[in-house]
């Protein structure tokens, strides 16, 4: 049985229907790379497959480990062992890292049938996986995301799914806005999780990240449709001749995000 | 008999079974008692007292009771008594000031320093009407901190007036933690006088009882700095009205205010704050701001700025926002596991934190997290 099965997704927000049919199988062990121009769908999709309810799907199914998953909410998805890190992490002035963390380890830990950890092991483990995100680890007693710069909230993203260890992990453009130290680092991080009980969606608009978090499976997507797939070298190949060769339209970047 | 001698009736019986006090004394009560007389009770065709109505003060029958505290010997006090909480506007100033009896008198030495704070704890233990009056001398270049803290059982009314003198250069810090029974009425004034140079914060937060006025009012002298930061959680049919007067009297002086609501239920909160600046004023430094956060479909608030500048090389600036809690918050939260009621205690305690952190004194600044905590869980499930 496949890990994730998505059929003929539709999805919308407002009036504007953005997912016209996406259809996408991954196996846990797998790492599926979705690749599109902005305004394609790519992190709609990633939030539909998160819960974001400011999406409304209108046709289609989406089966995780075997249940229906547009019928949990998200706290439901998490605790069953999705993960999305976001594009742009949110910051939550008041809430400590530290106890934000905790609280959802703990949450998740219980769903499982594990036992909370304490104060002292959560400490312990949180610093392992701090080191192989190279953070800081003031950054814990921070609040959330509060005052970080655009590298620490997505080195922040990708401790938290170390810590977490979900069963599938759907990156939303984590390589936007890393210079190239940082993003070797976060990819190092990805590739520390990879493993065969874990899937992985990665979804991004560049081929950079893919030299470094080598996909199983590329997936071109392009107006709410996926277009072409293939493997490693359909990156490699849009990297050259881009998205225009496939006859997609890519639009400007957006300015002022990030 | 007109409204306002039904409503002043039962007073006048309680105000002549006083026992007798010094001439002074006596003479200060009945002006104070013919004042409130003159006055009466206001009504929401006042403009101070537009979204707080007290109608259901002004038909109790309440007996007068003591403050549970010793009261000081006031022949010492008698010029500060009752001369920065003017008594001729407010009728419940008045009112407190009719019924003068036990005092709780500190004085601060100039140049002393205070490790320990001042506590004061009032109690109601009756169904009555208890007019608390505190009094802090403060002298040049002392440093202290003062916790009020008001508390009580059943129904009945606090109509509590603080005054506070601090002199050049002295640093003040004040808190007035209002934790009154949920059926109790709570009415209290504060009003400090600040010498040159002096630095005085005080926070106000506001918890308990049914119908709640806080009046705060601070007058400045040259290079003298006020914070007054405030924190108000309300519920049910809860209504809390804080208004406060920040008075630039002179130059270079600087104030911030802060004050944060947390609504739920029908619950109405009311912030009136006024800044003003006189002529001779120049170079104050003035930012004010109130932040609401609405979590229920009918809780009501009115928010006022009201700034009266007179002076002309001045900055001045205000904010107020009324808001949800953040639904992308709230999302980023659930999808790391925690359920939506805990995500949104989370993000409501959050709100609070922000003027928890500023509290300085460490017991308090503890008990208070541990009170929120239990409460925002209450809120959540």
């Amino acid at each position: 049985m496949s890990l994730l099965e998505i059929k003929d997704l539709h999805a919308t927000v407002g009036e504007r229907e953005i997912l016209r049919g996406i259809d996408l199988t991954v196996n846990a062990g797998e790492v599926h790379a979705i690749m599109g121009p902005n305004g394609s769908g790519k992190s709609t999709l990633a939030q539909v497959l998160a819960g974001r309810e400011i999406y409304a799907v209108t046709a289609g199914q989406v089966i995780y480990d075997g249940k229906d998953l547009l019928e949990m909410v998200p706290e439901n998805r998490a605790r069953a062992g999705i993960f999305l890190a976001f594009q742009y992490p949110v910051e939550i002035p008041g809430v400590s890292n530290m106890y934000f963390l905790k609280a959802a380890l703990n949450t998740i830990r219980k769903n499982r049938g594990l036992e909370e950890l304490d104060a002292f092991d959560f400490l312990n483990l949180v610093k392992e996986k701090m080191k192989l995100m190279e953070m800081d680890q003031t950054l814990l007693n921070r609040p959330v995301n509060t005052g970080f710069s655009g590298g620490e909230k997505k080195r922040n993203e990708i401790f938290q799914m170390a810590v977490l260890e979900p069963r599938l992990a759907i990156l939303d453009e984590t390589d936007s806005g890393l210079d190239i130290d940082a993003l070797r680092t976060v990819a190092g991080g990805v590739n520390a999780l990879r493993g065969p009980e874990r899937a992985m969606i990665v979804v991004t608009h560049y081929q950079r990240l893919l030299n470094y978090i080598v996909p199983d499976f590329v997936h071109v997507l392009s107006e709410g449709r996926i277009v072409r797939s293939g493997g490693k070298e359909l990156a490699l190949q849009l990297e050259e001749s881009g998205y225009a060769a496939l006859g997609i339209e890519d639009e400007e970047e957006p300015v002022g995000k990030v | 008999m007109t409204a306002v001698a039904e409503q002043i009736g039962p007073w006048v019986n309680e105000f002549t079974r006083q026992s007798p006090a010094a001439p002074w004394l006596q003479q200060l009560r009945e002006t104070a008692f013919r004042r409130f007389a003159e006055l009466g009770f206001p009504t929401t065709h006042d403009e101070e007292w537009r979204f707080t109505n007290v109608a259901s003060i002004a038909r109790k029958d309440f007996p007068v009771a003591l403050p549970n505290i010793a009261g000081a010997a006031l022949d010492d006090v008698k010029p500060h008594l009752a001369k920065y909480a003017a008594f001729h506007q407010n009728p419940f100033v008045a009112l407190n000031t009719a019924f003068l009896n036990r005092v709780a008198v500190f004085r601060v030495p100039a140049g002393t320093v205070l490790e320990e704070p001042i506590e004061i704890t009032y109690e109601a233990t009756r169904e009555a009407a208890v007019h608390p009056r505190t009094l802090i001398l403060i002298g040049a270049n002392a440093q202290c901190t003062i916790v009020e803290t008001y508390k009580g059982r059943g129904q009945y009314l606090t109509n509590a007036v603080t005054e506070i003198l601090a002199g050049d250069g002295a640093v003040v810090d004040h808190y007035k933690v209002q934790q009154e029974s949920a059926s109790a009425w709570h009415i209290a004034t504060l009003q400090a006088q600040l010498g040159r140079s002096t630095n005085f914060s005080s926070h106000s937060i506001s918890l308990g009882g049914a119908l709640v006025r806080n009046d705060a009012g601070v007058v400045l002298s040259e290079g003298a700095e006020a914070t007054l930061n405030g924190l108000y959680i309300v519920n049910g049919t809860q209504h809390i009205d804080n208004h406060t007067v920040i008075d630039h009297a002179k130059p270079h002086g600087a104030s911030h205010e802060l004050y944060k609501g947390i609504l739920d239920g029908s619950a109405h909160a009311v912030f009136n704050g006024r800044i003003i600046v006189r002529k001779d004023a120049q170079k104050t430094d003035s930012k004010q701001t109130n932040k609401n956060l609405v979590l229920s479909d009918d809780a009501v608030i009115d928010t006022k700025p009201e700034l009266q500048i007179l002076a002309d090389d001045v900055r001045c600036t205000h904010g107020a926002t009324i808001g949800q809690l953040d639904a992308e918050s709230l999302f980023y939260l659930r999808s790391r596991g925690i359920g939506k009621a805990e995500a949104r205690s989370l993000l409501t305690w959050a709100f609070a934190q922000d003027i928890v952190d500023r509290i300085k004194v460490q017991s308090l600044r503890d008990s208070l997290e541990g009170i929120l905590f239990e409460k925002f869980h209450e809120h959540a499930h």
